[in-house]
């Protein structure tokens, strides 16, 4: 009964998304203000009815209800409760559900949260809304229902993946898809705005706020991915350049590119028709992903067994969403040229190259990502694109654009002279310069040219912020700095973390894969790890080897390190469980291979990965950022207060 | 400065990042492309011998060689034909005998593919496209398991 009230529920969802699409919309066409008050009730209670679905869906996993198909492919009996919610977007069906409901809970936060956007406006933003809500809903629908019955019902049920039985799990699915659903924010306001013909900086200032959140949990969803995939693939590495993580990575980079894009149109009335078509395609990107990990066409070490008839389904739909759009611009594209002029020195400058720099580095990813794609599709034979090769076209990329990053924030608006730049600028020029090659030299053991190269750049972004905040300050104290200002210092301080975690991680590491008998030790990069022997565990659902290693540095305890390989009972999948021993300025990852011989020895990999941490740190800090600049008062005094703003908003330069 | 001549810089300037980003674009796939190659297709001699490329198929089943020391040596089909593979390591979770598997390495004089890195998978039901390509290819291609089989797993 429970499955079926969730289906209605989806049904009766998708029935309000489409009200909400079609009322609003052309009430705001004919200006018939009864419809045009549809939008928001609308939207509440299609939030209403997919949580209704999700929740139906999340009891069939709770009860053990294995005459729903996909509760007996993904669960157990044993499966941990802790798991049994996660179990419901584990695989592909519930997670689309969680993509659904992603989406009407940011509809329904337009509604809540949009007091200052005149009723005509805000009805075409949750029409195209609506829009795509009846686009994904349908799909789960046709495609992939998750509350298909399976006759004769199963005794048990098949047990969820042993890799996503995990705190990691839990968290990322839900984090990415509340940051690639968010970017329909800006996107609906963006073709709103076409639609109604008023591209101002009003349509800049609105969607701003839900960009910096959207793009909040889009760094937060990768970096829990990357995280996840460090300790639980049991691997070590943190970035495969794999096409899945492409897929979530192309829309941050073009989501980063309209968060700057955003703050110009806002500011300065410029760059109108460029931040609109970035906001069209965030999004558009952000479908694109969904599309790459759930089609099926990808080979990937992160595949998941996925059915090529629904990638057909949402290559239409993004044709659809992505061709509607661009429609629309063409037809508005002249209406939304900017009048505003800028010199060739001027913030304006600064910010335009960082968004040629982001959207260029998003496009070879995307075509890194798609060209085995192509290739196969054109039959010309199957290929793969190797991680060296998004290396040596992306990191190129990134250094001018962080050398730029270092000065876009000391420059004017409009117009600003090489002779006021240049003695702000050059004394933390040579401190980067000079200091860069002491850290690899005196703290990092060999001298190595790429990590002096990284240190240099690190040392730049963090001094040149640091000096953009002291302007900003001096003679003014800390009080009368907004929000915003602090976000993008935040935001530009996390770079700097990020450069430092990234290239000494990558520099210095050193791995080893190793046969170890008991009583046996190895030494990497001074630490001595000391094989103990193993012993046999038994956990709920799974039984297994437990190892023990004692690593000492110089004598001295350091920690005794317990990796694992699973036997999953039920899946009958063997995992293994690394052992991390983590710190700021170290990580020592050890994980299990196979037992070789019959004396107890076991092949074991061993890791010392040097500011490894720096790098999720860097993220974090980054993402702090967008909260703070998301926070700002003056999208919070938006509301009801629209004309005192305008004074504040000129003032305030960010 | 004129508006004209601002224009003509920033054009230039972002022709002279996307000049940049197309060269290394170019310059990078040739180099770390790989292509796939079926043990049929190496058998009959179509695959590189110098340079890397994939190997994909079926673990053949009792293939599975592992010495006192890491190295492991199996054999990879498409049930048509054979190619051996060696590797030196630790292998993926999921590897397993009368599994999909794609290797990334080279041949060496002996006709062994020497392997570099072994991929791996995330859950057992999954089928890289090439596998199953290559295994429909030479005409026998693993069903799925039936959803009727859920019962006797348990």
């Amino acid at each position: 009964m429970i499955p079926e009230i969730g289906q209605f529920a989806l049904i009766l969802g998708m029935v309000f998304a489409l009200v909400q699409t079609v009322v609003p919309l052309a009430g705001a066409h004919f200006g018939i203000a009864s419809w045009v008050a549809v939008a928001k009730p609308a939207a509440r209670v299609q939030l209403l009815f997919v949580a209704i679905s999700f929740i139906a869906l999340s009891w069939s996993f709770l009860t053990h209800d294995f005459s729903v198909k996909y509760v007996a492919v993904n669960s157990n009996t044993a499966l941990p409760t802790f798991y049994l919610l996660s179990a419901v977007w584990g695989a592909h069906e519930g997670s689309l559900v969680l993509w659904a409901l992603v989406l009407s809970i940011w509809t329904t936060s337009v509604t809540v949260f949009s007091r200052s956007i005149p009723p005509v406006t805000l009805a075409r933003v949750l029409g195209v809304m609506g829009f795509i809500s009846v686009g994904f809903i349908l799909f789960i629908l046709v495609t992939s229902n998750p509350f298909e019955r399976l006759v004769p019902a199963a005794m048990e049920g098949r047990d969820l993946n042993p890799l996503l039985q995990d705190i990691g799990l839990i968290l990322h699915p839900p984090l990415l898809y509340m940051g690639y659903v968010g970017f329909v924010v800006p996107f609906s306001f963006a073709i709103a705005a076409m639609l109604g013909g008023h591209l101002d900086a009003a349509w800049a200032r609105w969607s701003r706020p839900w960009t910096h959140v959207a793009w909040v949990f889009l760094t937060l969803g990768i970096l829990l991915g990357s995280w996840w995939a460090y300790y639980e693939l049991g691997w070590g590495g943190w970035w495969f350049w794999d096409p899945v993580e492409n897929s979530s990575f192309i829309p941050w980079l073009v989501g980063t590119a309209l968060m700057h894009s955003l703050a110009v149109t806002e500011k300065r009335g410029t760059f109108k028709a460029w931040t609109v078509l970035l906001a069209i395609f965030t999004f558009s990107l952000s479908l694109l992903g969904t599309f790459l990990v759930r089609s099926g066409v990808l080979t990937s070490v992160h595949a998941f067994a996925s059915d090529p008839a629904r990638g057909t389904f949402i290559l239409i739909f993004l044709a659809v969403v992505v061709g509607g759009s661009l429609l629309i611009y063409s037809w508005r594209a002249s209406q939304i040229r900017s009048y505003v002029h800028f010199d060739l020195l001027s913030r304006e400058t600064g910010l335009l190259l960082n968004n040629v720099f982001f959207v260029v580095a998003a496009i070879s990813i995307l075509l890194g990502t798609l060209y085995p794609l192509i290739v196969d599709a054109l039959g010309i034979g199957k290929i793969s694109v190797g991680p060296p090769y998004f290396n040596s076209v992306f990191l190129p990329l990134m250094v001018p654009m962080v050398i730029l990053l270092g000065i876009g924030p000391l420059l004017r608006w409009k117009r600003d002279s090489f002779s006021r730049i240049w003695p702000k600028i050059w004394l933390i020029a040579v401190i980067s310069l000079v200091v860069g090659p002491l850290i690899p030299l005196l703290a990092m053991g060999p001298y190595e040219i790429r990590a002096t190269f990284g240190m240099m750049l690190a040392i730049w972004v963090l001094g040149a912020t640091l000096k953009s905040l002291f302007e900003q300050t001096r003679g003014r104290g800390f009080a009368t700095v907004s929000r915003s200002f602090w976000g993008m210092i935040l935001g530009h301080i996390g770079v700097a973390v990020f450069i430092v975690g990234i290239t000494l991680t990558s520099v210095y590491s050193t791995e080893k894969d190793l046969r170890l008998d008991p009583g046996d030790s190895y030494e990497l990069a001074g630490f001595k790890f000391q094989f103990d022997g193993t012993t046999k565990i038994i956990g709920k659902n799974y039984s297994g080897t437990k190892a023990k290693l004692t690593v000492t540095k110089n004598g001295k305890y350091i920690a005794t390190m317990e990796p694992e390989k699973r036997n999953y009972r039920v899946q009958k999948q063997p995992l293994t469980e690394a052992a991390i021993d983590a710190g700021l300025f170290r990580d020592l990852f050890v994980a299990l291979g196979e037992p070789l011989g019959s004396k107890g020895a076991w092949s074991v990999r061993i890791y010392h990965k040097p500011f490894l941490r720096w790098i999720w740190l860097g993220a974090l800090i980054m993402a702090l950022g967008g909260l703070f600049a998301a926070s700002d008062r003056r999208y919070r005094k938006l509301a009801g207060r629209a004309k005192k703003q305008r004074a504040v908003t000129i003032e305030a330069v960010s | 400065m004129k508006a004209r001549k601002k224009r003509f810089i920033v054009i230039l300037v972002g022709l002279g990042a996307l000049g940049l980003a197309s060269w290394l674009v170019f310059n990078a796939l040739g180099n770390n492309m790989s292509y796939f190659y079926s043990p049929t297709e190496v058998v009959q001699k179509k695959a590189p011998e110098d340079h890397l490329f994939r190997l994909g198929g079926m673990v053949v089943k009792g293939s599975i060689q592992r010495g006192q020391e890491l190295t492991v040596r199996f054999a990879v089909t498409d049930t048509a034909n054979v190619v051996n593979v060696e590797y030196t390591g630790i292998l993926p979770d999921l590897f397993d005998e009368e599994q999909g598997v794609i290797a990334q390495g080279k041949l060496n004089s002996m006709g062994v593919f020497i392997a570099s890195e072994v991929l791996a998978k995330h859950d057992e039901k999954y089928m890289p496209p090439e596998v199953a390509d290559a295994l429909e290819k030479a005409g026998n291609m693993k069903t799925d398991v039936p959803a009727a089989e859920l019962q006797n797993d348990s």
